[in-house]
């Protein structure tokens, strides 16, 4: 019964651990904007998530627990709770790092166009706190619905 | 936290713009430099940027690789009267072409702007990570 109560706070979790990655490359574009060679980064947002949601269903019907990402915090006991970390290597296919083509032709083989950078690192923060705010009001939410009120 | 890493990054880029501005206004202040005996006058300065992987996966900081000096010929002004004009009555000045430092600072200081608001993003947002839920 508990799974059914966290189910969508564990989607909410996945997405926005997902958000932060996300931040950090376009973080790496906008720092390279003016390097020679480099190529921007980027990768299908909707992709990732999907193949991360449906990871953890199978893993779900086997150990029937939850969460099964490769986690980078260790639990000491076992009453707690897997925290979801992303292991890149787990992004295959589709939703795997791709490289941004340059919009407009430059010399030195630098590919960030600085607008779309931009625009895509303010898209991504704004739905990066839209996921929090989703979470905030749905464990409010369970709080509430624990509490009676 | 995979987001923490940001400002490494967004920190290496703003000190590699900020070295790029240096060298700018050391040009800038030595156009007018005129070469001393040896004939070598000063030479514009260029910095050289290159990618540093740092920890996760695609992202990459930025740094001052080496800074180069330009061989452009350097300005010569005919003034015998000078006294560090050379036999044939020349006067060597330094190579800086001072518009395409200007151009050049424009862009660095754009880039250090940028830097500076990703790392104030993504402040923000971990702050209001840490809120969650209360």
């Amino acid at each position: 019964m508990f799974a059914n109560l966290t189910n969508d706070l564990d989607f909410q979790a996945k997405a926005l651990v997902l958000r932060g990655e996300r931040q950090r490359i376009l973080a790496s574009n906008i720092a390279n904007a003016d390097t020679p060679g480099y190529t921007s980064r980027d990768f299908n947002f909707k992709d990732a998530l999907s193949q991360q949601t449906q990871t953890n269903d199978s893993e779900l019907s086997k150990t029937g627990k939850g969460l099964s990402l490769k986690n980078s915090i260790t639990e000491t006991d076992s009453r707690h709770l897997a925290i979801p970390a992303l292991d890149n290597s787990q992004l295959s296919g589709s939703s795997a790092m791709g490289y941004g083509m340059q919009t407009q032709p430059s010399v030195d083989g630098n590919s960030v166009d600085m607008d779309r950078e931009r625009a895509n690192f303010v898209d991504n923060s704004v739905r990066y706190e839209s996921t929090l705010r989703f979470i905030n009001g749905y464990s409010k939410t369970i709080l509430s619905a624990i509490q009676g009120q | 936290m995979s987001m923490f890493s940001i400002f490494n990054v967004s920190g290496s880029a703003i000190s590699a713009q900020s070295q790029r501005l240096n060298a700018v206004a050391s040009n800038l202040a030595n156009v007018d430099a005129v070469a001393g005996p040896d004939g070598q006058g000063y030479k514009a300065r260029q910095v050289v940027f290159q990618t540093t992987p740092m920890e996760g996966e695609a992202t990459a900081g930025v740094k001052v690789s080496s800074i180069t000096e330009s061989n452009a010929p350097f300005k010569r002004v005919h003034n015998p009267n000078h006294p560090s004009a050379d036999a044939d009555g020349y006067v060597n000045y330094s190579n800086v072409n001072a518009v395409e430092e200007m151009v050049n600072m424009i862009s660095a200081s754009r880039s250090y702007q940028n830097n500076i608001e990703v790392m104030n993003t993504a402040k923000t947002l971990l702050l209001k990570t840490l809120q969650m839920g209360q």
